[in-house]
């Protein structure tokens, strides 16, 4: 028993892990039609300037208000780097989606090939606070109390999202453009302005993917978005382009399949088993694919 | 159907709110426009017209830059040619559009898709006109909190055609508004643009040949992206040969049970 | 927003129309080189169109023999061990390259799963060698037999969808290859460690590092092979039907026409090419590497079909061998004296290949749609061919 609750603790941690990075993923398709390659560089971006930020930003560290600091910094990072990708790559290519998803492509890259050459491919030891390493009894079963935090911040973050959609302004523009981004423009809105907006949002929940996944690993390497990527590709897709709560639905299926049978049936079957689940959803319902934003 | 009949007399042409010249669209490998001159009289209501697939919809895509053109396009009171500005900067100028297929957003509730549009008004600097909105649509100030999707295809059209009144175009790019509608609604369609057209000048691409006749007073008719007629409305009509030369197989019967008729019914 | 079915056929459009002119040995009808051109001058670049390859594969062939010092390009003389192995690898790569070009140039399918066959044919083969005991032929036999069977299957299953979603399943099959790899099932994989060629099975001649001409022949013997392959197989009926496929996959649907068959045929061919691919990589390499299995090795090829010019050979080939030769070159710079001399800002870039080739690839995509072969061809013919207009979203 308390090993399933801690299976399932564990599953939904990462599948809040796989929510943080798929989320900006679906909105960035859905609004864009750009399948995203340079998301892993935001996620590193995060994890990185978490780390750098929690040695050498004043007041930040590895504990504490430090910790918040410097993962606020590292999210920060990830948000420029977005905005910044957007802006100087993605924006010049307008209604070119081939070349901006190769751009994507090219930059993922060289932002891996870049974070080795500068701080080497070797695992460098991630900042965690003390409490992090605890752990929370829940109905008898001793759960690492990262897991929570995972979960805490995925919570947020899909709160804070759903509340952007639905309550705002941008939020409208953002899921008719979803829907149909050429009829928004003929209304006169200019949609692009929203483009900048959804990569920051998606890197800043992408660079806190980051700081947090590498908090419950332990350490941050450059393939590390790479690896977390692929998956949270996986999970946009089952979830459904362009869908913020769909993306949250097959996060926790993912994180939960994958747990579950890696324990109980052999190491590797869960990621057969997701891999295979996004084959049989892709297959059964290929019209499926297509974006809802709420 | 209420109102007069327009004059179906010739005259002369009124000034033009929008003149188009030479204008060009490339999709993939095919040369969808090929240099169509089009002007479009202030106050009037214009019919392009054509077979299906002869470049009717591509013409109003490019209008407003939803499709890559050149050419040389002109809206009265703009500076200078507008064919390199993005479509909402065109939008802006007061040019509204209604897209074949109505493209309201099906998520969205109704409310929501008329409240798109409130910046278009606000860009002409006007306050989103919901007073003709709602003495014209009455029916979706109840439905207002209604998702646009679960609406029929009638009142997806009339959410469409809210939706691009709320910005009070000068000029109103309409495409098909009847097509797969029920004789009765495309009745009650043709009721609403008769009314919009009053204070607004409307380019209509309509297959309906009686909603042509009671709406449209010139036409331009395409070919193959070429202009290969354009005259007054009445006339065209008048001759079944020539309409079901330049419009095809389908207008025949319309034609010529058109032809003739001094008021035809909508409905019919 | 755009529907998935119609994303992908765009996106090899979008890469390929405007490179369209970039096939230098032209003549290929429906593809805009031979076509467009007037009559005489097509068929005299059709008659002629084989000379330039032919002389290429000669050169190339003739190269072993050659013994020159060229600082900077080579780290030793031209025919040197460590510059065959490089130059083999390089070829492979422009093979394999070739291969996934028949998908995403040719037929516009973005497949994410090409590093599953060329994994294939890479460990089917050592697999064959090493725990079946059977001489290199009958491996290799095993490994076509595999890469024929495969991408039947596979394609069969994913070509049910299009656009998006055929890449996502595509990625999906190849992304079970590769942790079914990675797990080392009974210890057969090798795991992270890869698999070793086992010599005593292979002839000596394609063993050991004064052997590397040879590997550097069966390379390129492989890549004209590739190179046939597709010439042939694009100017027949098949090849008309992935043309038409690439450029207009919504109206063929429309019209009735099924694209099911030209798709998968595509697939299988690209797909047992690549398989082939994996052979020889493993050969060359002397070993099974689970490189091989990953994403990135499929992100790797197409970074090298746009490089160098999509659905075009020329262009692929440029782009396998290019990027091959850099990121192996560009390492072993890294390590010299002139790196090492530069400051830190410049050094860390420098040092790190794949930085170089993305930056190089984001640039290529900026300024020359088409690619490198696509830019040159632009400019022999002296004008440009009119950029393809993407119908953005109106469907």
């Amino acid at each position: 028993m308390s090993t399933l609750l801690l299976l399932l603790a564990t599953g939904l941690g990462l599948g809040a892990l796989y929510f943080l990075v798929a989320s900006g993923l679906s909105l960035i398709y859905g609004l864009m039609g750009v399948l995203n390659f340079a998301h892993g560089a935001f996620l590193s971006a995060g994890a990185y300037g978490t780390w750098w930020a929690s040695q050498h930003l004043p007041g930040a560290g590895p504990d504490g208000a430090g910790f918040w600091l410097a993962v606020t910094f590292g999210v920060a990072v990830g948000a420029v780097l977005a905005a910044l990708v957007e802006l100087l790559l993605i924006r010049p290519l307008y209604r070119r989606h081939i070349e901006q998803v190769l751009v994507t492509v090219g930059l993922s890259l060289a932002a891996v090939a870049l974070l080795q050459g500068i701080w080497g491919s070797d695992p460098i030891p991630f900042p965690r606070p003390s409490w992090t390493a605890g752990t929370v009894r829940v109905a008898g079963a001793a759960i690492p109390a990262d897991r929570f935090l995972l979960i805490a911040a995925a919570l947020a973050v899909l709160g804070g999202l759903l509340a952007l959609l639905r309550y705002t302004r941008v939020g409208l523009v953002i899921r008719a453009g979803v829907e149909n981004r050429s009829m928004v423009e003929a209304l006169g809105i200019d949609v692009r302005r929203t483009f900048t907006l959804v990569f920051a949002v998606g890197g800043a929940a992408a660079a806190l993917a980051g700081a947090l996944g590498s908090v419950y690993l332990g350490s941050v390497t450059p393939q590390q978005g790479t690896s977390l990527l692929i998956f949270a590709f996986i999970v946009v897709v089952i979830g459904g382009l362009g869908s913020v709560t769909g993306s949250a639905a097959a996060a926790v299926v993912v994180g939960l399949v994958q747990q579950l049978a890696n324990y109980y049936a052999a190491s590797g079957v869960g990621d057969l088993s997701v891999v295979l689940l996004l084959a049989f959803v892709l297959l059964a319902r290929p019209q499926g694919l297509s974006g809802r934003t709420a | 159907m209420t109102g007069a009949p327009r004059p179906a007399t010739s005259r002369a042409p009124g000034e033009p709110l929008l003149t188009v010249r030479d204008l060009h669209v490339h999709l993939g490998r095919s040369h969808v426009l090929q240099g169509v001159d089009l002007d479009v009289e202030k106050g009037a209501v214009t019919g392009l017209l054509g077979r299906n697939g002869v470049g009717k919809t591509t013409t109003l895509k490019a209008l407003l830059g939803l499709v890559p053109r050149t050419g040389t396009i002109r809206l009265q009171g703009v500076d200078g040619s507008i064919e390199k500005r993005p479509t909402p900067w065109v939008v802006r100028q007061g040019v509204g559009y209604v897209p074949e297929d109505r493209e309201v957003f099906a998520g969205l509730t109704v409310e929501e898709n008329l409240r798109l549009a409130e910046p278009m008004a606000r860009a002409t600097g006007v306050e989103p006109d919901y007073d003709q909105v709602h003495q014209l649509f009455g029916e979706l100030y109840e439905r207002r909190k209604q998702k646009a999707g679960t609406l029929s295809g009638g009142q997806q059209q009339m959410v469409a055609l809210a939706r691009v009144l709320l910005g009070r175009p000068r000029l109103l790019l309409v495409d098909e508004p009847t097509k797969g509608l029920s004789p009765r609604l495309v009745t009650e369609v043709a009721q609403v643009l008769e009314r919009v057209a009053e204070r607004t000048t409307v380019l209509l691409v309509e297959q309906n040949l009686s909603v042509v006749r009671h709406l449209v007073q010139r036409v331009v008719v395409l070919d193959a992206g070429r202009v290969v007629h354009r005259g007054e409305a009445a006339e065209l009509l008048a001759d079944a040969d020539r309409t079901r030369e330049l419009l095809g197989v389908g207008a025949r019967r319309d034609a010529k049970a058109d032809a003739g008729t001094a008021r035809p019914e909508v409905t019919s | 927003m755009s529907t998935p079915q119609d994303l992908t056929e765009r996106f090899a459009n979008r890469v390929r129309g405007r490179g369209s002119a970039g096939d230098g040995t032209g003549g290929e009808p429906g593809t805009g080189g031979g076509v467009s051109t007037s009559g005489s001058r097509a068929s005299w670049r059709r008659r002629l169109g084989w000379v330039v390859p032919v002389v290429v594969l000669l050169v190339l062939a003739w190269l072993p023999y050659v013994n020159v010092s060229v600082p900077g390009l080579f780290s030793g003389v031209s025919n040197s061990p460590g510059t065959m192995q490089l130059l083999a690898l390089s070829l492979t790569f422009g093979g394999i390259a070739l291969s996934y070009d028949v998908l995403f140039g040719r037929t516009g399918l973005l497949s994410f799963g090409h590093a599953l066959f060329v994994a294939a044919g890479s460990y089917t083969t050592a697999l064959a060698l090493g725990q079946l005991r059977v001489g290199l032929p009958v491996a290799v036999l095993l490994a076509v037999a595999v890469g024929v069977v495969l991408p039947l299957v596979v394609g069969a299953v994913a070509l049910r969808v299009s656009g998006i979603a055929f890449a996502m399943v595509t990625l999906a099959f190849a992304q079970a290859g590769s942790i079914l790899v990675l797990r080392n099932p009974g210890g057969a994989t090798g795991g992270e460690e890869g698999l070793p060629l086992l010599r005593e099975r292979v002839p000596d001649l394609l063993t050991g590092v004064v052997n590397a001409p040879y590997r550097y022949w069966l390379a390129l013997a492989y890549l004209a092979l590739c190179w046939v392959v597709v010439a042939w197989l694009v100017r027949s009926r098949a090849g008309h039907a992935w043309a038409a496929v690439r450029e207009n996959a919504e109206r063929l649907a429309v019209l009735g026409v099924s694209t099911y068959r030209a798709k998968l045929l595509a697939f299988v061919v690209g797909s047992l090419l690549g398989t082939l691919g994996g052979v020889v990589h493993l050969l060359v390499v002397g070993g099974a590497t689970p490189f091989v299995t990953t994403t990135e090795f499929t992100l790797a090829l197409l970074v090298m079909v746009v490089l160098g010019g999509a659905g075009s050979r020329w262009g692929a080939v440029i782009g396998g061998v290019l990027y091959t030769y850099l990121d192996n070159r560009l390492l072993q710079l890294a390590s010299s004296d002139v790196v090492a001399g530069l400051p830190p800002v410049l050094r860390v870039p420098a040092s790190e290949p794949l930085f170089v080739l993305g930056t190089l690839f984001v640039l290529v995509v900026f300024f020359a749609p088409g690619g490198l072969a696509g830019r040159v061809a632009r400019r022999g013919r002296g004008r440009r061919t009119a950029p393809a207009v993407e119908g953005e979203d109106e469907t």
